[in-house]
């Protein structure tokens, strides 16, 4: 931090002030965030205590809290809850398998690792609706890659109620496994070198040496990436929403969106949304705090 | 001893790059199909078994920025033999192009929603980064009470699940008519993208020495004078790593889209799938779409890569 000028000194005197700048410089964002994120909501919890619907001109009605009783006793919201609870486990676990797998093999020397290492980190910059789309192409029973290679004839993944979430949370594997790769390659290259070689003149076991060396000091980085692709896990929307329609794939935020956009039911879904976002922010605060923690180390 | 074990090693090593090698190229064969049958006639994109080797075509691109009718008869030869390459290419597959009184070829609406996904992109990331840069320097240069509060609030905007804001922001754009329009999305992915952009210009600016610009004050320059001159020119590597992500995260954007847009201002993402309609699917022209649609992610990547990882943390693991 700058230390700020004496009031009498030349440099002050000329131009604006720190102060002022400071403000002309923050003061804009806030502001423009306050109006269009957080006005919004104030908005939103207004129409969660009434049958508000946005498609008709019917009086609307203060419900109190009716909306969130409705939604708390109704057996689909729960169902949403649970199938997005099982797709969160099934995607976060199954990237951090993957990318974890993948960064400890690539950390090494390994001819064109640069390339190799940009083009795994490829499909995370890819937008979601379309990779929804190509791998709709890739699991196709008739003519698909995936059941050509597997020699599944005719499966049908995404039509299948019981394997369609599998098969969404394998995509999104695909897709945000690099992430947790990157992640824990900077952990992993950022051991000193020295503690490998203390343990290879101890004698430690390979085993030995993974739990107790590289483990501990790759956890702090996986971590951050588990919360953060919990996070985004809970959010999923569009990957989803792309490749199936069936009912154990109605993810909160596939639900949210249809309660809102295709039934008109404004009310509830400003309340199934209050619902949906306590539970980010809560993961967010952990994320937050977390992330702070490393920082400082 | 020694040698052994380092035959061990080196043979543990072996099988390590074998094993990257073989899981890049199993990573690598949904984008390879997905651009494959882009340049594929339409025949062989759907075959069984699925076809690898084919003579590339352009047709499917050809397909998606036109549209066209099928014929009832066959094109008179001289007709044929007239018309330029790939009006001949359609002509092949029994179809024509649809043209107006004037003779000009109707397009799809494909290169309006890529132009507007183009226009919502730029000019959303030009504001997030253009105010995100002031609010970092903000942040990073002076002292304001609950600094932390501050970036904690910023942040936190970022991690509200789009179909939440999406309820409120669609009944707002209602009443003041931004619903369906370009600037009603650039608003909502300025303000997505400007807690991302605050966050990692706060990395950068951070790492730039406040020497130079105590030393630039010294010299008689204004603070304002000394942010213009050292620290934008400094922080410009920075500045155009932001750019990119922020770009890519607007291009990308499919929620806000699919609620707030439906004709004049939708951009790409909603539109690739809608063309899924019913009947036959042409996958040859999905693919080319969505092959043009992927390619300046693709580009960025290469671009970014040492940015990557400070990117996807916010700014604050840097490496």
């Amino acid at each position: 931090m700058l230390s700020t000028l004496d009031p009498g000194s030349p440099a002050a005197r000329r131009g604006l002030s720190d102060i002022t700048i400071r403000n002309l410089f923050i003061i804009p964002t806030i502001a423009f965030l306050i109006v269009f994120n957080i006005f919004p909501l104030i908005y939103s919890l207004g129409y969660s205590f009434t049958d508000f619907r946005a498609s008709t001109n019917a009086p609307t009605n203060f419900v109190g809290l009716q909306n969130y009783r409705d939604l708390l006793n109704d057996d689909h919201v729960w169902n949403n809850f649970t199938v997005t609870a099982k797709y969160v486990l099934l995607s976060v676990g199954g990237q951090v398998l993957v990318g974890f797998g993948v960064a400890m093999l690539l950390n090494r020397e390994i001819p064109f690792k640069g390339l190799i290492t940009t083009l795994l980190l490829l499909p995370m910059m890819m937008s979601m609706v379309v990779v929804g789309l190509f791998w709709e192409l890739l699991y196709s029973p008739s003519w698909g890659i995936v059941d050509y290679a597997l020699g599944l004839e005719g499966f049908d993944w995404l039509s299948n109620p019981s394997v369609a979430l599998y098969a969404i949370a394998i995509t999104d594997v695909w897709m945000w496994s690099p992430f947790v790769m990157l992640l824990c390659l900077a952990g992993l290259s950022a051991i000193p070198q020295r503690l490998y070689e203390a343990a290879a003149i101890d004698r430690a076991s390979r085993w030995y040496t993974f739990r107790r060396i590289t483990l501990p000091l790759v956890t702090p980085l996986l971590l951050i990436a588990i919360i953060f692709r919990t996070m985004e896990a809970i959010k999923t929307f569009d990957l989803a929403f792309i490749m199936s329609t069936q009912e154990t794939t109605e993810l909160i935020a596939i639900k949210l969106y249809r309660l809102a956009f295709q039934e008109w039911q404004t009310g509830p879904s400003c309340a199934l949304a209050y619902m949906v976002l306590i539970i980010v922010l809560a993961v967010t605060n952990i994320y937050v705090k977390y992330l702070n923690r490393v920082k400082e180390r | 001893m020694a040698a052994v074990q380092s035959n061990a090693q080196k043979a543990i090593n072996r099988a390590a790059v074998g094993l990257v090698v073989l899981v890049t190229l199993i990573y690598l064969v949904p984008i390879y199909w997905i651009t494959t049958t882009a340049f594929k006639p339409r025949s062989l994109a759907t075959t069984v078994p699925p076809t690898v080797l084919f003579t590339p075509e352009v047709t499917a691109f050809i397909k998606l920025f036109t549209r066209r009718v099928q014929m009832i008869s066959k094109v008179a030869p001289d007709v044929y033999a007239k018309a330029p390459w790939w009006e001949q290419r359609i002509y092949d597959l029994g179809e024509r192009f649809i043209k107006d009184s004037d003779g000009h070829i109707e397009l799809s609406a494909y290169p309006s929603r890529f132009l507007n996904s183009m226009i919502v992109a730029v000019v959303s990331t030009f504001l997030a980064v253009a105010m995100g840069t002031l609010t970092a320097y903000g942040f990073s240069r002076f002292r304001l009470p609950g600094e932390q509060d501050w970036l904690f609030f910023i942040l936190s905007t970022r991690m509200l699940p789009p179909v939440v804001v999406a309820i409120p922001m669609f009944l707002m754009y209602r009443a003041v008519g931004l619903v369906d329009s370009h600037l009603g999305l650039i608003i909502l992915y300025t303000a997505f993208n400007l807690s991302f952009s605050v966050w990692l210009m706060k990395g950068f600016i951070d790492e730039i020495p406040k020497e130079y610009e105590e030393a630039a004050l010294v010299d008689g320059y204004t603070r304002m004078e000394a942010f213009v001159k050292i620290v934008l020119s400094q922080a410009a590597t920075g500045i155009a790593a932001t750019a990119v992500f922020c770009f890519i995260t607007a291009w990308n954007e499919y929620a806000f889209a699919l609620m707030m847009t439906n004709r004049r201002a939708q951009t790409a993402p909603p539109f690739i799938p809608s063309q899924l309609g019913s009947g036959i699917t042409d996958w040859t022209a999905i693919a080319a779409g969505t092959f043009l649609f992927l390619l300046p992610a693709a580009i960025f990547t290469f671009l970014l890569r040492k940015h990557l990882l400070r990117g996807v943390t916010f700014g604050t693991i840097r490496k």
